[in-house]
């Protein structure tokens, strides 16, 4: 076939030139594919962030809203419930809010922006349950010790009132803080980060 | 069996119901379309939340989107929707379908993708074209949709006008009545010059919404062939190496 | 010997990789006077491609459902403007889609034609041939069940009509019709089984036969604008000499073909994904509306040929039959094609004159037809329909007789550059 010599390096470069030609198209056209499995505009919509009106929460009481399908809790804490907070630290798995399962501005010991309110989603960390709201002290099947909290029924987890998970549970880490902000007194808007950057310690 | 020669007959028939139709023969005039003029975007947004989404929905149409047009979402919160919607919702309408069946007779088309189906030449004329006719239930006709069923609902705006017909002879000689132009009998508040740019604002706006994608679109065209065109020299450099060996 | 050879040993040990390699690409001997028309074989499979991977992505945001939302609009409706609206690049997948349903259609009767031009349907391709008009039915299946999906006053209507044509078969004719719609009119009964055979039983059945097509072609080994056959002169070393391996050279070459294709391609897709209303149609942007029928319903352009034939047929005893049969028989004659032909050769290149006119008028009839089909039928219309339609036929059918009176002109020994 071949008489003449053949330019091996011009072949080469040819050939790479050709062949990273072809993988940069094939990943230029890869992205919409991908880009088309993300959220849609309605599931965006859906998700958009949910305005919660607070000041009808009785102190004690819990307010559970919709928040991209998932359940967000509004807990209303008392002061003798948060007197408690600090007082089983050694009982605890993430004591500290270490893991990131919080916003950096609920990164406190009562893991919230205002002290009295709990905003937390409601789903175990363990396998998606949602637990039940147990606030009563020594409850009876709870053991004497139970400061109030939070009890998956599917696996036995256990929360505190600041949702922070006690040791020796299913559950690995604490419940989840969503991004959420007080747009007046009364109104919190779940789904959109604080601009406070971090309130107390 | 019965169908089919239904529909075969139908098809004989379409030149003249085309003709029937009336609004087919008269001429078309020309929308001011132009996507990247995003403030008359706006104002056709405006008009179209205020004179149309009453009736006909957009329920394809995400209020969030207006911000492609330049709208930033407070903007849409404060003027454009009512308390109870969400910048995330579609423009739909309160009235329900069936309800509007039975006043209607027929339910208002949603607006999302009408520039599609009807081109914005045809809108724009359409909503100029309306003039008065008692012999009508809603008091009003239409030269480029005859015996339409909306009524005029910028009459405030445009006035009222009247058309007048004149009898022209075909080639076979037989008469028929063409139109051949409005005559404007109460003026409306603003101009006739001023309406013609409301409404080019107003099917603007309209031909946006039915592909809102439109202007990505050809932005990625252009760097789509703009890519294609340098693999096309190297992979034509590429055959005619390898071609060389080829005798 | 390194690990990706080790790996590849192994492989070979268990599988035929580097065999099959081998024998369909880096030692498949392709005649090397392949031309222009030589490109859309591999185009037709890179359009292929296209519409089963845009498809996949298609299926996850589509719905089959034709009963109306809260707003009064079919949700099939509903779901396909949710993908041009609300899915992020969904309006691309979604152009793509519908621009490679007529590009492959484009790609196809192109390939055909290379095909009946240079008679690559002659023996010993017959068995190539007849998978290939297999594909082009099934493909016609596939392109009609997906054209009812977007559930417009288009896809209804045209859907409405052509099930309709099954209703002329004599005796069983009604209830057949009923039996493929499901219900007494196209209803969501009928958009959910179209649904199905278009996204799994028709692209499974065109694979299989795109791979049948394949295995027969590199048994016999590819035909070439000569018409000759380049395994009977083989070198020294047993390869034919007018061979050259499909890897490198023919690789490169269509990568180079399918670069100009994607420009072609992207240029519709970007900027006229309607095409002037022939790939996506005005009135498919009004939802299907079952008690109000367009003013003007033509199928698709590349259905239109046979649509025209359909309609030039008058009706006989009052039955639309006769019509229906000589469109099918339209499409099925290609079957036929190579036992119609008694050419002794069998490229244009060295056929006489008779037959240049033949395939000419069948061009123009097939082209006439297609934009007839397009047009409301006029008395006139329906007379030159009439026409082009015995045109196309005689091509067919007369084929025996001319291809043998005919004067060829000699074969070459070899291929001519």
């Amino acid at each position: 076939m071949s008489q003449q010599e053949v330019d091996r390096e011009r072949r080469k470069f040819l050939v790479a030139a050709t062949a990273a030609m072809g993988t940069v198209g094939a990943a230029a056209v890869a992205w919409p594919f991908v880009a088309s499995m993300l959220p849609s505009a309605r599931a965006k919509a859906a998700g958009a962030p949910v305005e919660v009106d607070i000041s009808k929460i009785e102190p004690g009481a819990i307010l559970a809203v919709e928040w991209r399908g998932k359940p967000v809790w509004v807990v209303y804490r008392t002061k003798e419930m948060l007197d408690l907070l600090g007082k089983h630290d050694d009982q605890l798995a993430d004591p500290l809010s270490d893991m990131p399962q919080q916003p950096d501005y609920c990164k406190n010991k009562n893991r919230s922006i205002k002290e009295q309110y709990l905003v937390a989603v409601g789903i175990c960390t363990h396998l998606g349950c949602s637990p039940t709201y147990r606030k009563e002290i020594g409850a009876a099947d709870l053991g004497a010790d139970w400061p109030g909290g939070f009890f998956c029924p599917c696996h036995g987890s256990r929360f505190d009132l600041a949702a922070r998970v006690f040791k020796g549970v299913p559950a690995p880490t604490n419940l989840e803080i969503p991004p959420h902000n007080y747009v007046s007194d009364s109104l919190l808007l779940v789904g959109v980060d604080s601009k406070v950057e971090s309130v107390g310690a | 069996m019965k169908l089919i020669k239904q529909l075969f007959a139908l098809l004989a028939f379409v030149p003249l119901v085309a003709a029937a139709a009336g609004g087919a023969e008269i001429p078309l005039d020309k929308a001011p379309v132009n996507l990247s003029d995003k403030a008359s975007l706006q104002r056709g947004a405006k008009m179209f939340v205020n004179y149309c989404l009453n009736c006909h929905s957009a329920s394809y149409m995400r209020y969030t989107r207006l911000q492609d047009i330049g709208l930033t979402e407070e903007q849409i919160k404060d003027n454009l929707l009512f308390a109870s919607e969400k910048p995330g919702d579609t423009m739909t309408v309160n009235m329900s379908y069936k309800d509007a069946k039975v006043w209607f007779g027929a339910a208002p088309p949603d607006l999302t993708v009408i520039a599609r189906s009807r081109n914005p030449d045809w809108l724009y004329t359409y909503l100029r074209s309306f003039y008065r006719d008692e012999t009508r239930p809603t008091g009003w006709n239409n030269t480029a949709f005859d015996k339409v069923g909306m009524p005029h609902v910028m009459a405030s705006l445009q006035g009222e006008q009247v058309a007048h017909f004149k009898k022209v002879k075909d080639h076979e000689g037989a008469e028929h009545e063409v139109f051949d132009r409005f005559e404007l009998v109460k003026p409306g508040t603003v101009s006739q010059a001023q309406y013609d740019s409301m409404v080019g604002d107003l099917v603007n706006y309209l031909a946006w919404m039915a592909e809102p994608a439109k202007t990505k679109r050809m932005q990625t065209g252009l760097l789509v062939l703009a890519f294609l065109g340098l693999f096309f020299i190297i992979a034509y450099y590429l055959k005619k190496e390898f071609w060389k060996d080829v005798h | 010997m390194n690990a990706l050879q080790k790996l590849l040993g192994w492989v070979d040990a268990r599988f035929p990789l580097t065999a099959t390699y081998k024998a369909h690409l880096s030692e498949y001997y392709a005649p090397k006077n392949f031309n222009f028309w030589y490109f859309f074989g591999s185009l037709a499979l890179l359009v292929l491609v296209i519409q089963i991977v845009t498809g996949i992505f298609l299926v996850m945001h589509y719905k089959p459902d034709g009963s109306l939302n809260a707003a009064g609009v079919p949700v099939a409706f509903a779901s396909v403007e949710y993908i041009m609206r609300d899915v992020d690049w969904g309006w691309l997948v979604r152009y793509l889609h519908s621009t490679g349903a007529s590009a492959f259609f484009v790609v196809v009767y192109l390939h055909m034609f290379r095909g009946m031009i240079y008679g690559s349907y002659r023996k010993p391709r017959e068995l190539i041939w007849i998978f290939g008009v297999i594909i082009y039915l099934v493909l016609m299946a596939e392109a009609f069940m997906g054209y009812l999906l977007p559930w417009g006053q288009m896809s209804y209507w045209g859907a409405q009509v052509i099930i309709n044509l099954f209703a002329a078969v004599p005796f069983i004719g009604n209830d057949l019709s009923l039996w493929i719609r499901g219900d007494f009119v196209v209803g969501d009964a009928t958009l959910n089984r179209f649904f199905s055979f278009h996204v799994i039983a028709m692209p499974l059945v065109l694979l299989a036969l795109v791979a049948a097509h394949l295995v027969a072609l590199h048994e016999v080994g590819s035909n070439n604008p000569d018409g000759v056959e380049i395994k009977k002169k083989k070198g020294e070393d047993g390869k034919p000499l007018d061979g050259i391996p499909f890897h490198p050279y023919y690789t490169v070459k269509d990568i180079l073909g399918v670069v100009v294709f994607l420009i072609a391609f992207s240029a519709v897709v970007f900027f006229a994904p309607e095409m002037g209303g022939y790939f996506l149609e005005a009135n498919n942007f009004i939802p299907a509306d079952p008690l109000k029928t367009p003013a003007h319903i033509a199928p698709v352009w590349y259905f239109t040929p046979y649509y025209a034939i359909l309609r030039a047929v008058p009706p006989l005893l009052g039955s639309q039959f006769p019509g229906v049969l000589l469109m099918g028989v339209a499409v099925l004659i290609f079957f036929a094609l190579p036992w119609l032909d008694r050419s002794p050769v069998k490229s244009i290149r060295y056929r006489g004159p008779i037959y240049k006119w033949f395939l000419a008028a069948f061009v123009i009839s097939f082209i006439g037809l297609g934009w007839l089909g397009i047009l409301p039928a006029t008395p006139l219309y329906t007379w030159i329909a009439r026409i082009l339609s015995v045109v196309y036929f005689a091509f067919f059918l007369l084929m025996p007789w001319y291809t043998k009176i005919d004067k060829t002109k000699p074969e070459p020994e070899r291929v001519t550059g």
